[in-house]
Formats: C-alpha cells, sequence, structure tokens
C-alpha cells in the first residue's frame, strides 16, 4: 500500500502544526533523503515486489538542515546490508530509524562505506568487470571537495554523480 | 619494505619508493654478477592474449638466461579464451602448470583478476590502458644508469598520455621521486584527471604542453610514446593525430647534453631514425635493460633472491 505526501509551501506556524507524514508502528523510517531522490530509494528497495510492507512517502519536505528532502517510512520492513550500502550512494547522510512500538529504537546516519562490493557498475567500458564475470569492487575516495570511487581492477575514477547501480 | 616473495606485479601504485629502489638494485646485482641457475627447475608461464614483441621475448630471456624454462601462448585465438573460458578459469589451469604467470591481456583489470585466481605470483605485462609495471621499473632503471639519480629530474612525457599505459605507471612513478614532469601531447590525448590528481596530491610540479620544441631545452628525459591505433574506437580520431609528434635531430641543437631520449617502443614515425646517430638516443639500450629488471622481478617473487 502507498500514501504519498506532497509539501507545499505555507507559513511556517502552519507548517510545524501539519504531520505530514504519519507515525509508524513497526518497521525503518528514512530520512534526509535528498529532495527527488525518495523514488530511487524505492527502487532500491524493490517495493513494487513488497506485498508485506506499507510505505509511506514524503516528497519536497521542508528541512532545517538540508532545505528540502524526501522521506520514507516502510512499515514491517527489515533492510539488508546491501540495500543501506545502495541506498548511501543516492541519500548520503540520510538518517535511518528502526522503529518498534512506535518508539525509535536505534538511528544511525547511512555513511557511504569505505569499500563497496558488487554494488556499482564500473563506467570503464574496458573493465574486465564489464566483459567477464568478475564482481565489482570500489574504494571510497573523499576529499572535501568530492568524493570518487576507484575500481579495484582498473584503477579508473567513478564520481558520485556518475555512478550506475548494479 | 615489502617482501617480494609469493606476492605479484600488478600495478606501480602498489608500491612504495623503497620498493622500487629495492628492484633496481637487485636488477644491478644481476647485471653486474651474471647469476645463471638461480631458476633451475622453475617454469614461467607467458600468457599473451594481446600481441607483443619485446616485453614477451624478454621475459622468455630472462627467464631461460637463469636457467628457467617457458611455457604459454602468444596467441589467444588459440586457446580456451576463443572458446568463452573466463580468464579466471584459464588462471586455474595454468597455474598447474608453472611456478610463477605472466600475462599480457587487452582489458583493463585483467592482471589483478588473474592475481586473484591463484596463489601462484602474477606479474602484468600490461592490461589495456591500465598499467605496464615491469615497463616502467625497466624506465626507471634506464634513468638512473643514464642520469646516475631519479630525484629532481626534469622529465617529459610526450604523445598519447590517454590511453598509453607506459605514460601513467610512469607518471605515477616519478611523483615518488620528486621529479619535475612536462607532458606533451595533442589536446585530445592529455593526461588523464586520475593522474593529474594523484600529482597534485603528491604536490609533484608538472605542466601539459602541445609544442614539444619549447619543452626540449629544459628537460633531461625524453620519453617518447606512440599515438596507439589500436586504443581508439574511431579510426578517424586516430588519423588527426598520429603524425602529432615527429622527433628529428634538427630540434635536439639546443638540447642539455645529459639529455636522454627514451621510447617503450615499438616506435612508428614519432622518432626519426636519424636520430639514432646522436648522443641522445637511448631506446635501444633502454629495451636491453628488460633483461635485467623482469629477471630481477622473477628472482624476488620466487624467492630466488632477497
Amino acid at each position: 500500500m502507498f500514501t504519498f505526501g506532497c509539501a507545499k509551501m505555507k507559513n511556517e506556524t502552519e507548517e510545524s502544526k501539519i504531520r505530514r507524514i504519519p507515525a509508524i508502528k513497526q518497521g525503518i523510517a528514512i530520512d534526509h533523503i535528498p529532495f527527488g531522490n525518495a523514488m530511487k530509494v524505492l527502487d532500491i528497495l524493490n517495493i513494487h515486489q513488497d506485498k508485506d510492507s506499507i510505505i509511506t512517502v514524503g516528497i519536497n519536505l521542508n528541512s532545517s538542515k538540508m532545505g528540502k528532502k524526501d522521506v520514507v517510512k516502510i512499515e514491517n520492513k527489515t533492510i539488508k546490508k546491501q540495500e543501506l550500502e545502495k541506498i548511501s550512494l543516492v541519500a548520503p547522510n540520510a538518517t535511518i530509524s528502526f522503529i518498534s512500538n512506535y518508539k525509535v529504537n536505534d538511528k544511525m546516519i547511512i555513511k557511504i562505506p569505505e569499500f563497496i562490493d558488487d554494488t556499482i557498475k564500473c563506467t570503464n567500458y574496458n573493465c574486465i568487470t564489464n566483459h567477464q564475470p568478475v564482481k565489482t569492487k570500489f574504494y571510497k575516495i573523499e576529499n572535501k571537495k568530492e568524493i570518487k570511487f576507484k575500481c579495484h581492477y582498473c584503477e579508473k575514477n567513478t564520481s558520485l554523480e556518475e555512478i550506475e547501480l548494479k | 619494505m615489502t617482501k617480494f616473495k609469493g606476492k605479484s606485479v600488478i600495478s606501480i601504485n602498489d608500491f612504495s619508493r623503497n620498493d622500487i629502489i629495492k628492484i633496481l638494485e637487485t636488477a644491478k646485482k644481476i647485471e653486474n654478477k651474471k647469476y645463471k641457475n638461480l631458476l633451475r627447475g622453475k617454469i614461467l608461464a607467458t600468457l599473451f592474449f594481446e600481441p607483443s614483441t619485446r616485453t614477451r621475448l624478454s621475459f622468455e630471456s630472462a627467464m631461460e638466461r637463469l636457467g628457467g624454462r617457458v611455457i604459454g601462448f602468444s596467441d589467444a585465438s588459440t586457446t580456451s579464451a576463443k572458446k568463452g573460458e573466463t580468464l579466471h578459469d584459464t588462471i586455474k589451469m595454468v597455474e598447474k602448470y608453472s611456478d610463477i604467470i605472466v600475462i599480457r591481456h587487452n582489458l583493463d583489470g585483467a592482471a589483478r583478476v588473474a592475481s586473484e585466481s591463484t596463489k601462484k605470483p602474477v606479474i602484468n605485462a600490461g592490461d589495456g590502458a591500465n598499467q605496464h609495471p615491469t615497463q616502467t621499473l625497466l624506465d626507471l632503471y634506464t634513468i638512473k644508469k643514464t642520469q646516475g639519480k631519479i630525484s629532481n629530474l626534469k622529465i617529459a612525457i610526450v604523445g598519447d598520455l590517454k590511453y598509453g599505459r607506459t605514460a601513467h605507471s610512469l607518471a605515477t612513478a616519478l611523483s615518488l621521486f620528486d621529479c619535475e614532469l612536462y607532458f606533451i601531447s595533442p589536446a585530445e590525448l592529455c593526461m588523464p584527471k586520475e593522474i593529474i590528481d594523484c600529482l597534485n596530491e603528491r604536490k609533484i610540479k608538472h605542466q601539459e604542453f602541445e609544442d614539444i620544441e619549447k619543452v626540449i631545452p629544459l628537460v633531461d628525459i625524453l620519453y617518447m610514446t606512440r599515438i596507439q591505433r589500436e586504443r581508439f574506437v574511431d579510426q578517424n580520431e586516430y588519423e588527426k593525430v598520429k603524425n602529432a609528434y615527429v622527433l628529428t635531430k634538427e630540434m635536439l641543437t639546443g638540447a642539455k647534453n645529459n639529455l636522454k631520449i627514451l621510447h617503450p617502443l615499438p616506435r612508428v614515425n614519432e622518432i626519426d631514425s636519424n636520430v639514432d646517430e646522436t648522443n641522445h638516443a637511448y631506446y635501444f639500450e633502454q629495451a636491453a635493460n628488460g633483461i635485467p629488471i623482469r629477471q630481477a622481478v622473477l628472482c624476488l617473487l620466487l624467492g630466488a633472491l632477497k
């Protein structure tokens, strides 16, 4: 089941009174997703094949931290490590809360891991990973200006903006 | 310092400055002492999926002169690769027949895959446009021999800097020795961003030029490279740049006395044959240095020398 919440600009007092995304009893909430990337997060979680989870999405919500953000809440859902890794690439620094009985049991910031295994395609056409059954491996290279990923095999770099998920 | 026995040589990026110095010193020891049977009883498998003259023959000669033996192929069309066998499976088979493997392959990253498919040492003899570490080691050995040092030299690298794996490896290695680098290429074939970023991180002085004649009087080493037809997907693009640089004897008039001209070979037309007779030409001697360097790598990886 899907419910959507889409925000319009209102004054701050009215905005703070409106609960755009209802609380959930059991499941996960992913907050501080960059505006427009909620659907990418849902693609990663493969929700169109998931008949057991109830999904609530907020798009273009106001955020004091980011200006604008998306939010996704999924009831009755556990999340796998590889899904978290993929989400970190489309929503770096998003927060994930694990909810039980309407309470947040645990909360963490989704960080891009230092090493990414079999998650990203190499953008170098001549890389062996694009021609033979070899799982990709990438190392994160981060400086103040940008985040890049170095292919373990062909040693070429791919920027965060260029990456293609497998 | 790295313990070399049992390790693989895949990328110049895996080496520290001390590792490189160790290999060069071992090569010098081998060249001076003329060891004969250090590798007796050992078998080298040479897997050349791409054409090669110098590298393949140089590895085979290096092994045989140390008493070892060689098996392998120089044409992938005669192997199971043509039937679609993966590189991983080929290596799993070859490792049973040999003690050490040398591989040249058209795909970037192939040598790394090979090294992960076996516990035997693997030496990368060139993987696509990526790395060619033993070429770099012999280039450094040549520079050391001709200039007495590697540190703090002014070195120009000319030609196909975009696809040229020897250019990439050499620039990266020289950054460990605080050299000042001059990159001369057509705009379409400039040094990739990854290499430039690495040089910037290491605070290495470098400049990019299209005009070779401005740079010749400034440098100690002029490293020429071929514009490689086989790396171009679009042959029209190759036709535009193939004659970008042709070095002639007349262009060397203002060169420093100690300037040496190097080239990984084969040359096509980028060094005119009238340069061969000058004191600056050193590319054939450079090729000969491949033997002691490859002997050093073979001996260190097989534990015959420490």
